[in-house]
């Protein structure tokens, strides 16, 4: 056709593709041109049915409401009571997930040892072992007991309140660790007994046990060495959580860990956080369905992990039968993480405030995910510690409000009864019925 | 000598008297009889006593052992001296998968034969083993020295970091990032010393030595698969 102005016609507009997006095409790029995957730390950030698609019905004529301000509405919990002569008393619900030393900086390990303390809860070690930091920093701290042994000694084990055994992280089920040579100082070398500058890989199995069976003996074993004092956890990833919750029971665990697939990670492959695990809330009615199949529902508690931002995130795993919930990301956020005050550094690392998740190139802005000293400087860890127990206590008071609204004294009265899903997906998941309706996908009979 | 019957008294019981050994000097020296292939003995002891174990052991026989110096009259299952720190583990018979699996520190001798993964992810600790050794032995295994008077299986110190490996015999097969290594005087004489601290009348002159190639320090595309 000839170039005529007026004679042209009307053009649709340019249309990107659902399938071939923007982000999908700069994957193929960066994939071309590299050859290598893309590692990031955080966890799943794809859309997936979360907490947010339940809503608490509140209560009403059939439900007698508590005052928000005055009435008690307890929210202490313990954990470990199955087996362990000293088990965990916690104040509030709410756990701070284990994070390494490595991959975290020694002022961020203290900014959440002091937190967790100033809240009344515990924190948790991480791959690389215990620092006297967060030792000295945590009131509670559970020591985790990973498949590298990185830094795992009789006296550090002797001076937790609790060991956490991890067979699996969310983001990653069935994948093992990596910290990059960058991030690998003096000191963090020396802990795991590696040559300074050399990538880490942290294995995916532990080395000397395989199957259940095996587990039980080395649960034993723990339990002889530590004079069946503290509490043994089991951190498993979702991915079967109906079988592997039966199973930590079988191997003798006084508590479940169960991390969802939003759950973040230091460093992994983008593919395996995007495409492998379930969603947080699809773990949570199988793994508690196990434990009441066992008849252990409450006698070996149930922390849940995986995306937990806020107190009605807290209230709803709680009331679809966890005991308590451990977080990771957020609180990284209240201590500084992806804070936009950061802005202009985040641009010249081609990222923006919120989405920076390089973590394993160790040049964190905010100091939290680095061993580099000048960065590790900006954060102060008593700050850190004092906006940590903050952001806790709101989740507290918020997950009391709700409970409170639904007339439970005790936040761990809260139940499925007390929920209805905003989505079919949800509904499925959570087996809670879809709003305005008695039904869930799934429900079957008149009277289930 | 103290004597303890594990078929009289339950292994909490064992373990807390061994532990409580600290500030009892007096009884330094233990006889355990009647193992029976039970797990988890003598485990986490951490002063310098005598144990003698009359018989074969389950699984994890003196894990985190710290000082103490432990001999098994018989074999050994799985994970023998798991994350030993120090001290010395001795078994006259053989040894199961994962002896001495990420230890520290400390020597732990195998008189007969070890299964498959000796020595995985060893920190510092070193095995000395009279026979053979399985598949996968000295996997990720970080520092210390394994000996082996026999033969090495396949895979012989696969994504090895920095820990020696000397071996007598035929190695089947190495494993990645694993190769040969000249040996050097130091090399020699820390060999010596080790076949000589546990009675061994092999020579160190009859060995060859496997370290890490370094090939696999930094993460490179090309070694991925
Ligand atoms: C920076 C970082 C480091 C982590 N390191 C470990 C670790 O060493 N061991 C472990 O079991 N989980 C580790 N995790 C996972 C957390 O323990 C936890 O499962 C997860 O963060 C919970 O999900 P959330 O981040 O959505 O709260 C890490 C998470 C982050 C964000």
């Amino acid at each position: 056709m000839k170039d005529n102005k007026n004679n042209e016609s009307p053009r649709t507009e340019p249309v990107q593709s659902a399938t071939f997006s923007n982000s999908v095409n700069s994957e193929i790029r960066r994939a071309a041109a590299t050859g290598i995957y893309d590692i990031r730390g955080g966890g799943a950030k794809r859309k997936v049915p979360h907490f947010d698609d339940l809503l608490f019905l509140g209560a009403s004529i059939s439900r007698y409401p508590l005052e928000g301000y005055r009435e008690k509405c307890e929210t202490k919990v313990i954990l470990g009571t199955r087996f362990a002569k000293n088990p965990l008393e916690l104040d509030i619900p709410i756990t701070i997930a284990g994070m390494s030393f490595g991959a975290l900086s020694g002022n961020a390990k203290e900014s959440l040892g002091r937190g967790a303390t100033l809240a009344g809860t515990s924190t948790t070690t991480g791959d690389g072992g215990m620092t006297e930091e967060e030792r000295e920093h945590s009131s509670k701290l559970v020591y985790q007991y990973l498949p590298s042994r990185y830094g795992m000694n009789p006296l550090d084990l002797r001076k937790a309140d609790a060991i956490e055994i991890v067979v699996g992280q969310g983001a990653k089920p069935g994948g093992g660790g990596m910290l990059l040579g960058q991030k690998i100082s003096d000191r963090v070398a020396q802990m795991r007994n590696l040559p300074k500058g050399i990538d880490q890989r942290s294995s995916c199995r532990h080395p000397d046990w395989t199957g259940p069976d095996d587990l039980e003996i080395k649960i034993l074993e723990l339990r002889e060495i530590t004079s069946w004092k503290i509490p043994i956890y089991l951190k498993i990833a979702g991915a079967r959580p109906y079988f592997d919750t039966a199973l930590a029971v079988k191997a003798g665990a006084d508590v479940v860990v169960l991390d969802g697939m939003q759950g973040g990670t230091a460093a992994t492959q983008d593919v395996f956080i995007e495409h492998v695990g379930l969603p947080t809330l699809a773990c949570i009615r199988e793994a508690v369905r196990a434990l009441q199949d066992l008849g252990v529902h409450r006698d070996v508690q149930l922390v849940v992990s995986g995306g937990i931002r806020n107190g009605a995130d807290v209230a709803k795993a709680i009331a679809l039968g966890a005991d308590a919930v451990s977080i990771g990301t957020a609180a990284l956020i209240a201590i500084g993480d992806n804070d936009p005050k950061w802005e202009d550094e985040y641009q010249k690392l081609g990222t923006t405030a919120g989405a920076y998740d390089d973590w394993h190139e160790g040049r964190d802005p905010a100091g939290i995910t680095t061993q580099d000293p000048a960065l590790m400087s900006r954060l102060d860890p008593i700050e850190g510690g004092r906006r940590l127990s903050n952001y806790l206590k709101v989740l507290t008071l918020e997950a009391q409000t709700i409970a409170r609204a639904c007339g439970k004294n005790n936040i761990h009265n809260l139940e499925p009864e007390d929920l209805c899903a905003v989505t079919m997906e949800a509904a499925a998941m959570a087996r809670v019925p879809l709003a305005g309706t008695e039904w869930w996908p799934g429900k079957t009979g008149e009277f289930l | 000598m103290q004597v303890f019957d594990l078929e009289s008294n339950s292994l909490r019981e064992l373990n807390a008297t061994l532990h409580e050994q600290k500030s009892n000097t007096n009884k330094g020296k233990w006889e355990v009889q009647n193992p029976r292939g039970r797990h988890a003995i003598a485990v986490g002891l951490d002063t310098a006593m005598d144990v003698r174990v009359m018989g074969s052991t389950g699984y994890y026989l003196g894990g985190m052992n710290q000082k103490a110096h432990i001999t098994v009259d018989g074999s050994v299952g799985p994970g023998v001296a798991e994350n030993m720190m120090s001290g010395t583990i001795t078994v006259e018979g053989d040894a199961s998968q994962y002896a001495g699996a990420t230890g520290h520190g400390g020597l732990l001798v195998i008189k007969g034969n070890a299964s498959s993964r000796c020595g995985i992810s060893m920190k510092g600790i070193d095995i000395v083993v009279f026979g053979d050794v399985g598949h996968m032995s000295a996997f990720m295994a970080q520092s210390g020295n394994l000996v082996v008077c026999g033969d090495a299986g396949e895979a012989l110190g696969d994504s090895l970091y920095e820990a020696r490996l000397f071996v007598r015999g035929s190695v089947k097969s190495l494993g990645a990032d694993c190769m040969e290594k000249e040996m050097r005087k130091e090399h020699l004489d820390i060999l010596s010393k080790l076949l000589k601290t546990s009675g061994s009348k092999a020579k160190a002159e009859e060995f060859r030595r496997y370290g890490s190639a370094r090939k696999l320090y930094n993460f490179n595309i090309d070694n991925a698969y």
